[in-house]
This record gives C-alpha cells, structure tokens and sequence, in this order.
C-alpha cells in the first residue's frame, strides 16, 4: 500500500533494467546507441547496416527500380511537415549494394505561398544549394510558381470545355496523356538486369555534380500563383490544392527531364496519417495509390515509395547519428485543415498507443483501386481514376468538395485550369 | 433579421440543417429529413411489401426516431410492412430498466407490438452480475456479443423477416475510422454495408435505414417532435478506445460538415487485395450461430463466465476451442492467465 514516507530502497531494482540494453541485439558485442522498440537495441554499425538493408530490401522485394536505371528522381516536398530532409536516400545510394540507382534530388520551393519575401526565398535556395552540392548528387530546385510557366501549358481551355474535348474528341492534354509502358522493363527481366548489373559494375554510372539553376519566375506568375490559393477558402482545401499542383508540377518536371520513376520520400508514420486524411476527404478508393509502394497511375511515370517501411523516428535518429544536414522550409498555416488534424491525432494516439502507426500501415498494406476505368477517364485534378462512369463530371469524389471550397466564379475555376495547364 | 426558410420562404427558420447548411423551417425539416430516409429505403430497396420488420428498440433517440419515422413512412409510402418493436433487456439497474420503461411508452404511442428478450432468461447472466465477475475493463464485449445474438432470437421468436437498426451516419463513420485504427479489414469491407445480406437460417439480415442521418439532425428531429426518448449514457461504457474516434470525428465534422458523409464514401470505395486472407464464415458447433471459429463468440464468452474464467473470450484462445468443445478441463497454467483480475 502506499504510505507517507514509505521506503522502496532495497525493493527497487534500478540495475536490472539497465542489464537489458547493455548490448546491442544484433552483433551483441557493442554498446547499443538507440533504442528502436522496447528490447531492440542497436549499436551504431548495426543500426546503419539494418536502416540500409531494409532499404534495399524494399527494393529488391518489390522489383520496380531496375538495377542500374538512370531514372531517378528524389523528391523532397515535405513543406507540410516543414523539414525538407536530405535524408538516408541520399547516403544509402551511395552505400554499396544498392544496385547502382542514381538519382537528381527535387526540391519544391513554396515560399510565394506563404508570402515570403524574395530575399528570404533566395536565402533558403542558397542553403539548400550549398547543402547538395556538398552531396555531389546532380539536383533541381524547382519554385512551385512553374507549374504556371510558359513552357509547361500547351493551351489554356475552359476546364469544362475540357472536359467535352476530352471525352469526345479523345485530345491529349499534357497530364492526363498516358503513353504506353515500355514492355521490356517488366518484372520477369528482373533477374537478367541483376546479372547484367553484376556483370558490368564498373561502368555502372556514377553521379556528376551537375545542377540546374532553378528558372527565374516573373512576378506575374507569382501574384497568379498566390492569388489561386487567395481563392480558396478553407484551409483543407488549400492543402488539398497545393498537393495537386506539386503532383502535377513533379510529372510534368520528370516528363521532360526524361525520369520514368519519381522516387517519394514518404515514411510509415506520414503514410498513417496520409490514409486517414484521405479516408476524412473522401479520397478511400484513391488510397492504395496514395500509399502504396508504387504508384503507377501516371502511366509513363511511376512514383515509388522505397521508405514507407521505415518510422519517423528511425528516421529521426539516423539523421542524428549519422549527422546528415537538413533544411528548414515553412509551410502552409493550415493549423485548422483536416490534414493538420489528422496529423495530430495520429500522433497523439501513438504516444497512447505505440502501435497506431503500424496498425494502420498495416491497413494500407492491404488495399487496392477499386475500380479499373479506361485511360481517357483519368481525374483532371488529382489525376485519379474516377469512381463512377459519369461523364457529366471528371471531378472525383473529393475534388469536387475543393473545388466548392473556391470562391465562386469563373475567375478561380479558370485560374485553376491555367496552374494545371490543361 | 429573422432569417426564412430557404425551402419554403414562407415561414421563419428555425435550423440550419448540419448536414447541407440551409436553413429550414420546421415543417420543411420533418419533410426533407423523411424524404431523405424514404429514399434510402427506396434506392437500397431495403423492404418488400407484406414483410414483418422488427425495429431494435433501445429507448435512445435513435431507435425511438427510427420507430416513428418507420411508421410515418410506412403509412406515408404504403411499404405494406407490418412493424413491431424489439427489445433487449441486459440487465443494467438503473440504465436499462428506465430506458425499457420509454420503450412501453412508445409502444403504446405508435400502437406497435413490442416482444423484450433478456440477457438473462438467453444466458443465465444479466449484464450486472457480469461486470461484478469480470470487472469494468472488457464488459462492453460481453454485452456487445450478446446483444448481437440476443436480436437475432428475439427476431427469430418474433417470426420477423427483417431487423431494422438505428445507426445513424455518425455511427457508420466512426466504425469505419475504428476498423481502421483497430487494423480490421474484414470488418471495414462491411461496416458500411446498408443492408446484411442473408447470412444463413440462423440470422435474421438486418438494415440501417438511418445510415445517412447525421446524429445532430436525428436529435433536432425527436427536439422539435417531440418525442419521448431516453437519454443517459450506459453506466458501465467507458470504451475509452471509441471515444478517441468519436472525438477525432467531431473534430472533422467541425471543421467540414460534410466529412461524416466522406468518411462513408470513402468506407464504401475501399478495396481489398486478392490474396489477402479473410475470415471464413462458418456455424458454431454448439449453438449453430454463425462463427468464423468452431465455437461462436457468445458460446466463448458464456464458456468463461461458467467456468469462473472471464478472460477466456477476450484476446485470441482458438487453440483452446477443442478443449471447450469436448469439455476438458484446461490446464493450473492455462486457467491462471484467464482468472478474473483480483482486487
């Protein structure tokens, strides 16, 4: 029972915890340096080996990215979560083993959104510069204000003239095209391209520090730009409309650079919070897309998701202990948006309930589209499948409540059919 | 000023609806809400005509508005239904009694036949001697079980052809937040099911007329008819694990009003991958009720409170089925991880 002044001494144990975490579980001869689940300590060898392993492993389980492939593209956009980390993808492809992969980190830059000034937006441009060229990794730092570019919209037709173009008269418009894959990169040769790999390592391509300057942006597209997202009302269709202009703005970049596959840098912890905000939007039949391992709704591009097995906080830790640098970049101010709010309810849950995350992970694990429409029905927005065979709309389920959330008018309507370059 | 009806524009406003945001005069609420159940029924085609339909009657405000919105339509829209109302009794001093207590006066108010089954006469426990042996970390387990299979033999006895229950959309989209946070994809793929397809003689199917009402307009709509309804919270329902998605759902509903609705969307469009194994439905072994193990659930959990061993139905014991079938006595080390917590 407990009593004023009672005396626990000689009943407590403190040594005996301790005992458990003197070694670290895999080599079992070091101390261990972090703690990933409750009696499974890893020292700092085995740490880095494992993080690296189960990249690799993800990979080679799933057999999309063949060995050797130039076709990468890293892409580092988490504005949401404000830490743009120039995380373990970087370092593990350079780390022996990983079959060749070659990749040109992306990095979207959305200072306009958020009203910053120039000078401070080219501040975070220089630090981000200064960061990958130490890498010697070939990179793009792309403004999101390109997605309006000149170069990058063909025509600008009124969305629902569009719409009838496209069903009727089957044009191709620049995102929903959907070229043919390539046949000969199916998952039979797989092998073949390992034993070719294998066979001609020494010319396997090494990365060149080659970079882009990123494209001055003229400050119409910026007012454009800022005055779409003005358009809109609430926060979560904010965040729901900045998502689809990214989407479109990295196909549109890897379809001119020549990249077959975009590779997201989308852990299982955003994963978690990914599928429960998009059960909370109405985007369930878009889910397995969203967060599965690839991604292939694009077509000619397959976005892929090699670190969705890893949590945030390994994450967290082999930044720390293996000093990779990251960047700061701020993102929207959508504190009352349902993405901000699933977000903080995932995590507090999982603080309650440690297996939250993987739970629901687990779920996502399981699901897949529903629907399998002809290639001309793609979304216009978010460039997903649509759920029913109406014509009268190529707006799913969800697009449709942000495009509500617009204030209304043709003037936002068309000025969203000038941001996706339709 | 006075805001009119938008409907109407006659007569003053007297709502805003939660679910579409216009504002509504009394008369156009009570219409546009049966409307919109009127046509869940039609377009899900729930009923046929001549079919006797029991109505789960708790006494709460779901129930009591499904009861009368069942019979309005009924009448309204000659379904040709003959309704009754069904009850379970589970026990629960100062909770259940007084709720069962609303329920006769329903009776009497909607003249509908009302047949009560209890928990005690099925079982031999009420829900209260349960809680004393168990305790009040898993009883809603019991009583959850229970109630299932409870409905089904009192719908069975009723010779009725359909239950009808009042979960409302909140219901539905909370269960569908919850299966996902609880990793239960076989339960996910039907939770938003409106109807239960016919799984068997032994089960009754059952339907959810109000499955696109939100909880706020079912309350406005027994608030303004005022109708005779029970409202206090069960005695022994902490479920603290709910109640984190009930709160979560709120949140999202005041941020979007429609995201209960997006939520159910989204529920119904969810897929499956092949491959992935589901549970098998088959029939228990003991009391024919369907069960995807050889014993069902409620025989588990009843199994337990006979043999002084409450924990026996909670968590995953299928290794121990056989023993319970043939009535073999479990081993000291078995029996000591099932013994109720000892205060």
């Amino acid at each position: 029972m407990c009593q004023v002044d009672e005396d626990y001494g000689r009943d407590i144990r403190s040594a005996d915890f301790l005992s458990i975490s003197k070694q670290c579980v895999k080599c079992k001869v070091h101390t261990p340096a972090v703690l990933l689940r409750v009696g499974d300590p890893y020292c700092r060898g085995c740490f880095h080996e494992y993080f690296i392993h189960k990249f690799r492993a993800m990979l080679g389980k799933n057999r999309i990215i063949f060995p050797g492939e130039r076709v990468y593209s890293f892409n580092f956009y988490y504005l949401n979560h404000s830490v743009v980390s120039v995380n373990s993808v970087y370092s593990i492809c350079r780390s022996p083993g990983t079959l060749g992969c070659v990749g040109r980190p992306f990095i979207m830059l959305n200072g306009a959104l958020i009203g910053r000034s120039l000078e401070d937006r080219h501040k975070t441009n220089t630090n981000i510069r200064v960061l990958f060229e130490s890498t010697g990794f070939p990179f793009h730092i792309v403004p999101l204000e390109q997605v309006s570019a000149p170069s990058y919209f063909h025509k600008c037709i009124f969305l629902f003239t569009t719409v009838l173009l496209i069903v009727y008269c089957k044009l191709p418009t620049l995102v929903l095209t959907r070229p043919h894959m390539s046949g000969s990169n199916c998952a039979s040769s797989y092998k073949v391209a390992v034993g070719k790999f294998d066979q001609n390592k020494s010319c396997a391509i090494q990365p060149s520090c080659q970079q882009k300057e990123p494209v001055d942006v003229s400050k119409v597209h910026t007012v454009q730009l800022q005055q779409l997202v003005t358009s809109v009302k609430t926060h979560t269709a904010r965040e729901e409309l900045l998502n689809m202009l990214r989407q479109h703005l990295l196909l549109h970049m890897a379809r001119i650079e020549g990249y077959s596959k975009l590779m997201l840098g989308d852990n299982c912890t955003r994963l978690a919070v990914k599928l429960l905000s998009n059960i909370s939007l109405g985007r369930g039949s878009q889910t397995a897309l969203d967060t599965g391992f690839s991604d292939s709704r694009y077509g000619d591009v397959i976005a892929v998701r090699p670190m969705r097995d890893y949590s945030a906080k390994e994450i967290a830790y082999y930044n720390h202990l293996f000093n990779v640098p990251y960047v700061f970049i701020s993102g929207l101010d959508s504190k009352d948006s349902i993405q901000r709010l699933t977000e903080s309810f995932v995590t507090k849950l999982q603080t309650a309930f440690p297996s939250t995350v993987r739970t629901i992970y687990r779920s996502a694990y399981i699901l897949h589209l529903l629907l399998c429409m002809p290639q001309s029905l793609m979304m216009l927005l978010c460039l997903c499948k649509l759920e029913a065979v109406e014509l009268k709309t190529l707006l799913c389920y969800s697009c449709q409540l942000t495009i509500k959330d617009m204030v209304s008018g043709k003037g936002a309507v068309a000025g969203l059919v000038f941001f996706i370059g339709l | 000023m006075p805001v009119q009806c938008s409907s109407c524009a006659k007569n003053r406003a007297v709502l805003k609806r939660p679910k579409t945001g216009h504002s509504l005069c009394k008369e156009c609420f009570f219409c546009a809400f049966e409307e919109e159940v009127h046509r869940t029924i039609v377009a899900a085609e729930l009923f046929k005509p001549g079919e006797r339909v029991g109505i789960a009657a708790s006494g709460g405000k779901d129930s009591t508005v499904l009861a009368h919105v069942m019979k309005v339509l009924n009448e309204r829209y000659s379904y040709g239904l003959e309704l009754m109302l069904l009850s379970v009794d589970e026990g629960i001093t100062g909770y259940r009694d007084d709720s069962l207590e609303t329920v006769k006066r329903n009776q009497e108010q909607y003249e509908l036949p009302l047949k009560i089954v209890s928990y005690e006469e099925l079982y031999g426990w009420t829900m209260d001697a349960i809680v004393k042996q168990v305790g009040l970390k898993n009883n809603c387990t019991f009583c959850g079980v229970f109630r299932r299979q409870a409905l089904d033999r009192g719908a069975i006895m009723l010779k009725v052809d359909k239950i009808c229950t009042g979960h409302n959309a909140d219901d539905v989209a909370e269960t569908v937040l919850m299966n996902i946070l609880r990793g239960d994809i076989a339960r996910l793929r039907r939770c938003t099911a409106i109807s239960t397809s016919s799984e068997g003689d032994e089960v009754v199917p059952r339907c959810k007329p109000l499955k696109y009402a939100y909880e706020k307009e079912i309350v406005l709509y027994a608030y303004f008819k005022k109708l005779d309804y029970f409202s206090t919270e069960c005695i022994y329902s902490p479920n603290a694990y709910r109640g984190y998605a009930r709160t979560f759902l709120k949140d999202l509903e005041s941020i979007r009003p429609s995201a209960i609705m997006d939520v159910i969307h989204s529920g119904e469009n969810l897929s499956v991958r092949d491959g992935v194994k589901m549970p098998v439905q088959g029939t228990c072994s003991r009391c024919g009720y369907i069960s995807s193990q050889a014993l069902c659930k409620a025989c588990v959990l009843l199994e337990g409170l006979n043999r002084g061993l409450p924990k026996l139905g909670i968590g995953k014991h299928h290794r121990l089925h056989g023993k319970l079938l043939s009535q073999e006595p479990l081993t000291e080390k078995e029996e000591k991880k099932l013994k109720p917590p000892e205060f």
